[in-house]
Order: structure tokens, then sequence, then C-alpha cells
């Protein structure tokens, strides 16, 4: 058992609550289940786990096409059939054709790895519940080799969902859950402090204004994340903006500099532009 | 303590079962964390509660339960699991909590299973030393908890703030029950995806095709499957003006929800009741109107079909031709509205108004008997039932 605790690392701002549950999953062994808004953090949490607990990462990034399976492993049978009509050796020892998925890499380390399933809701309904046994017990059957694989270390498995499908209770009833919650401002201050370490405090304090403010804008198809305020920082200090241009007399009156990076969608700026507008017309 | 905390949650309306309540206990018994309340209660939560939306219920109940909690954990190194245990035992248990241990599968089980998952984390981590059946004066040392239970100590600083973090209620706008958000409407509009294996044959069935490729001695005998695709068709009628107004913004996040969920999704405003014309431009409204007729003609019967609004007006806009507020009527709503449910036998009716103002009502009624009483509360848990029927 591992007697270190996940605390964060130094990129990566890590609130109690979320330590908490990483840690109760540490401790038992069982799958963790993180939930959040888009941006919050959720598929780099697994990475710095490994960074912080000092062990290997596996990645199994999941798309509508991918089968529990393939975490498994996977029967190369065209390899085979091509091999068969070539007349290739290889074709007798079906071995030759089993293709290791994540969790197998995982459980033949011999160290504890830290496996992130990433966006588990993308993919079939059925998926979570075909991984139940495997994630449970930590091990599996290779039905064309006859072998039971069993994990040395039951690995650290950090799941993620952006919540596109409902899982099913079963699934859920194995895991430890957390839903990463927007972080508020005091959080925020440390995130960015993560990424530009010595930021002008006059700045960031006028830009998470307006970032919160822009949150607010009831109506936004798609609200800025910390991925875009983080994007936005980088522009406003490639391009000098002093923080006065981002004050809120000014940000009635205008879009606030740069905004192309905080609102991606043009029906957003739009929105924001009328709003604007309708501000200055009620000022007059 | 964790016992009645255990049944406070599920009378609180949280699905917690057994399982997830042992592991709970699990994690107490490794005493891995010198723990004080506020990590106590980030722990429970993360075995405990598996949606977000049920967050904020899972506060109340914490904070109802845990009241002065500080006070009741005693000074810094008490042993809750043995506390506890010991407690649960002496005290016993009154006849209301036993019918209820009965109801949840019996105190056998639920001790059985506690029994034997400490025995195997015993035997993983003590290497089979010999607690079990040591017995002692703890009623409970037969189980082979850790003895030394967990610390609850008082470190740190947070015990002076002034909000409990469940006090705070941060969670509070994710609750089902109440608020309907762009997020948590695509989860129940998903319920409506339906895999069926429909159409051409589109994409390689490898097994087959080797399997095949086998018994024909080798050659290649290439097998198709069709293709999975979404194959939901939705006719959505979203209610415009008037007394929608304060909804409107709702049936807005409704509408954008589904749009990005469907290969197949036609929508169409009316106001009020549905009649012989319907728009899908609001400002063009008077100019551009879809004849209902025609749209009967051009939408197969396998369309799905949701009405939005709250149907809140004067009866006579439902039972009477000439009854609309807007243009003269023909014909009665009432009339189109069973043409629409004559063609489109899966249809639901989504109604904004808060549910208790639904009995009075009278139009509410008279939709809802036209509906067939298929009409449901635009909150997400009346958005899952509508699903449900309609799928
Ligand atoms: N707590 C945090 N500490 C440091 N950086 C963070 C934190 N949260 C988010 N970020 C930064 O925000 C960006 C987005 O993070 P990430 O991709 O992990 O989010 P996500 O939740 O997986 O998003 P999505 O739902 O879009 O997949 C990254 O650049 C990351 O560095
Ligand atoms: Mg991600």
């Amino acid at each position: 058992m591992s007697d270190k605790r996940f605390t964060g690392t130094d990129c990566y701002v890590a609130t109690e609550d979320l330590t908490t549950a990483v840690n109760a999953a540490v401790t038992l062994g069982r799958p963790i289940l993180i939930k959040g808004e888009p941006g919050t953090g959720k598929t780099q949490l697994a990475q710095e786990i490994a960074r912080g607990l000092d062990k290997p990462l596996l990645q199994w990034h999941v798309k509508s096409t991918t089968k529990a399976q393939q975490g498994l492993y996977e029967y190369d049978a065209v390899a085979r059939l091509r091999d068969s009509q070539l007349g290739d050796e290889r074709v007798h020892d079906i071995a030759n054709y089993i293709v290791k998925g994540p969790l197998w890499e995982a459980f033949e380390l011999d160290k504890q790895a830290v496996l992130l399933i990433d966006e588990i809701d993308k993919a079939d309904i059925e998926f979570p519940n075909d991984l139940l046994r495997e994630l449970d017990r930590m091990e599996f059957y290779v039905y064309e080799t006859h072998q039971t694989i069993v994990a040395k270390h039951r690995p650290i498995i950090v799941i993620t969902s952006n919540n596109e499908k409902e899982l099913p209770d079963a699934f859920l009833r194995r895991c430890f859950f957390h839903y990463i919650r927007f972080p508020d401002k005091e959080t925020m201050v440390d995130i960015v402090e993560v990424h530009y370490p010595g930021l002008k405090k006059e700045l960031l304090s006028e830009a998470l204004n307006v970032f919160y403010g822009l949150r607010e804008v009831p109506g936004l198809k798609k609200k800025p994340s910390t991925a875009e305020l983080l994007d936005w920082l980088k522009l406003l200090l490639a391009e000098d903006v002093p923080p006065e241009a981002l004050s809120s007399d000014d940000r009635r009156k205008t879009l606030p500099p740069l905004h192309g990076a905080l609102l991606k969608n043009e029906q957003d700026v739009h929105l924001f532009e009328r709003l604007i507008f309708l501000n200055q017309r009620n000022a007059r | 303590m964790l016992v009645s905390f255990f049944f406070a949650l599920r009378e609180g309306g949280l699905k917690v079962s057994i399982t997830e309540f042992l592991t709970l206990l699990e994690l107490l018994k490794k005493r891995v964390i010198c723990f004080d309340v506020e990590e106590y209660y980030y722990l429970a939560r993360a075995c405990l509660v598996k949606d977000e939306a049920l967050y904020d219920r899972f506060d109340r109940v914490f904070s109802a339960h845990f009241k002065g909690i500080e006070q009741s954990f005693g000074p810094a190194g008490a042993d809750l699991p043995e506390d506890w245990l010991r407690k649960q035992f002496e005290l016993g248990l009154s006849e209301e909590e036993k019918a209820r241990i009965q109801a949840l599968g019996g105190w056998e089980i639920l001790m059985e299973t506690l029994k034997k998952r400490l025995e195997e984390q015993h035997e993983r981590h003590q290497g089979g030393d010999k607690w079990i059946g040591t017995g002692g004066t703890s009623p409970f040392g037969a189980y082979g908890y850790n003895p030394e239970g967990i610390r609850i100590g008082q470190q740190g600083s947070r015990h002076r703030r002034a909000v409990k973090v469940w006090d705070k209620r941060e969670f509070r706008n994710l609750d089902a029950s109440l608020e309907l958000g762009t997020r948590n409407l695509k989860v129940a509009l998903r319920r409506l995806r339906r895999f069926a294996r429909e159409g051409a044959a589109e994409e390689l069935d490898l097994p087959d095709t080797i399997e095949s490729t086998a018994k024909n001695a080798g050659l290649l005998d290439i097998k198709m499957v069709p293709e999975r695709h979404n194959a939901t068709k939705v006719l959505l009628f979203l209610d415009i003006g008037g007394s929608m107004d304060d909804h409107v913004r709702v049936c807005e996040e409704l509408f954008s929800a589904a749009s990005s969920e469907f290969k197949h999704l036609e929508y169409f405003y009316f106001h009020n009741c549905v009649y012989e014309g319907v728009w899908k431009d609001n400002k063009r409204r008077h100019l551009h109107r879809t004849s209902t007729m025609d749209l009967l003609h051009k939408y197969s019967a396998d369309y799905k079909l949701i009405l939005v609004g709250d149907a809140t007006m004067s009866p006579y806009e439902i039972h009477y031709p000439g009854g609309s507020v807007e243009h003269w009527n023909e014909e009665a709503g009432s009339t189109w509205m069973k043409r629409l449910l004559d063609t489109y036998h899966k249809a639901i009716w989504l109604n904004p108004e808060p549910v208790n103002r639904w009995p009075y009502t009278p139009s509410i009624q008279m939709m809802s008997e036209l509906m067939e009483q298929r009409m449901f509360p635009l909150t997400v848990n009346g958005l899952e039932q509508g699903m449900r029927e309609l799928s």
C-alpha cells in the first residue's frame, strides 16, 4: 500500500475535497469517477496523480466506437488473415495476434500504475457494464490463449465523464465519485499562479472580474472555462495589455480586449455585443 | 451514529447501498486518515453520492444529522468505530431500526458482509494475524476491525470557520428536482437515443467475414452489418409568447440541448395551443406559417412528438372554434391536438408550470386529458419520466 498522499502538484491545484476523494480511491484500490464542467482539469488530474505519487501513467481515451474489450486486448484477425494468405509461419501461434490494451498493460507492470479512462460517457451505454468485473477483481481471461491476467498491483483508475450519458448504478457503486466544482476566485488565483507565476496582481484581479462577469451573462452557449481564461491571460501578457484596459468602467462600453480567446462562439459574441449596447442605452 | 446517518440518508431520498456504506466503513477502519469532520464529510460524499445533482440533498442531511458534531466527536484521538460499534451493540437498536434493517436484507447480512470485508482486508494487510475469533470484551473484537480506530482530531483552523462546507449549500442549483440546465437536459434527452439497427449495410463485420472466409476455404467472403446510428426522430413543438414568456429561456435550453441530440429533429413554434398553422421563425410568424395538415403528412408516424408549453389559457382556446386569442381558428384546438395524437402515438407534453398549480388551472387539466395524462413537469425528473414514456 502506498503511504504517500496526493496533495496536488507544483502544476496542479487540487482542493481538499478532491484530494480526499482521490486518496480514498488510492487507499482502497478502487476506481474514482471524476465529473465537472469542461476545462476543470479532469483529464489532467490523472497525470498529476501519477506525477505526485511517482507512478507510471497509462491513458485510454474513449471514443464513441470504443469497446470495453479494447481495454483488455484485441485479436488482430486481419493481420492473421493476411499472414495466412501469404503463408507466414507466425500464423500458427495465435498469441502473435493478441494486442494488449491499456488495462492489460497496467495489470502487468511491476509497479502500481495510474490508469486514465478518459471520457467514458462517449462510449456505448453498455461500455461501463462490460468493465464491471475487470474493475472489481482486476483480472480477466484471454479466451484465445487461455490465460488469466491478474493485476500484479491494483492500478489507480481515474475515470472522467462529461455527463453526456448516465452511467449504470452497478458501475457507480464500485467507484468513488467526485464532481469538480468550477473553481471559485481564490482557487482560480492559485491555478493561474501555477501557470503564470508572478503575474501582476492588478492585472489578474481585473482579468478575473471580467472572466467571472462573463460567466454570469445569461444565455451564453459556452461559458468560458479555466482553459479559456489561461489562453486569454497568455494573450494579455503577450500584448502587454495594461490592467486599466480591463477595468469595469470600460467593460460596460466595449468587449474586453482579445475577447476571442474567451468567447469562441459567434452567437455568444453577438449576445454580448447586444448586452453592451443595451447597457449604453440605459446609461444615457 | 454512522448507522443512523445511513438511514437518514436513505430517508432523505439518497439510494445509498450497503456496498457503498461498507466502503465507507472500510476506509474508516484503515485509519489512514487522521481526519476531522470536514474531511469526513468529503470522504462520506465520495463514497455515498454518485451524482452531483444529489450533493445538495446530501448536504442537507449531513447538516441536520451532524449538528454540533464537534462536541459529540469528543476529545482528539477518540476511537470512532470502536465507540460506535460498541454503542450500537450495547444500546441495542430500536424496534423501528430493526425493522428497517430487516427491510434492507437483515442485520445478519449487513454484519456478515462487514465481517467478510474486514476478514479479507485483515488477511491482506495483517498477514493472517489472529484477530478473528479473539473476541475479548469488545463485542465486535471478533470481527477483526482495527482496534486502534480512527483519530478524529480537532487540528486545523477550519473548525473556526463560521460556515461549514455542507451548510454553504454550494450544489443547490444542481438539484435535479429544481433546476433545469442545458447540461442536465442533455442527459435526460439522451434517454431518447435508440441504437436501432436500421438502414443499409455499411460497415465491415470482421468476425463474420473471418468465419465465412474460413468456411469458404480461405477465399475472402466479405460480410457487412448495418452501421449503428441514432434513429430517433423528434417533432418538437414550443409554445412561445404570452404567459410562456417566463419560460422561454428554459424552453430555449431544452431546444438547444435537443438540437445537438438527434439526426432528425424538427421544431415548430405555436402559441398556447396548436391550430391549423405553426411557424419556425418567431420574428416572422405572421408571414411564414407551416400548415399543420401538411406537417402531419410530411413527417411519418414514427416521429416522437414533444410539446412544450404551460397550457395555461382560457378553456375556449382549447375547446371552441374561434377561441384562439390571436386569429380566427376554423376548428377547435382540441381537434388539432387529436389529429396530432392520432398520427404520433408516442407523444408527451412538458409543462414548465410548477406541478402544484396544475390542479387549479382548468386548461392544464383539459390539455392533460387530451394528452391522456402524458403531461410531465419541465424538470430533469419530469423529463426523465417523459423520455421513458416515449421510448
Ligand atoms: N486545478 C487546476 N490546476 C492547474 N491547471 C488546471 C486546473 N484545472 C484546469 N487547469 C488547466 O485547464 C486546462 C484544461 O484542463 P483539462 O483538459 O484537464 O480539463 P478537462 O476537465 O479534462 O476538460 P474537458 O471536459 O474539456 O475534457 C489545462 O490546461 C489545465 O492545465
Ligand atoms: Mg478532458
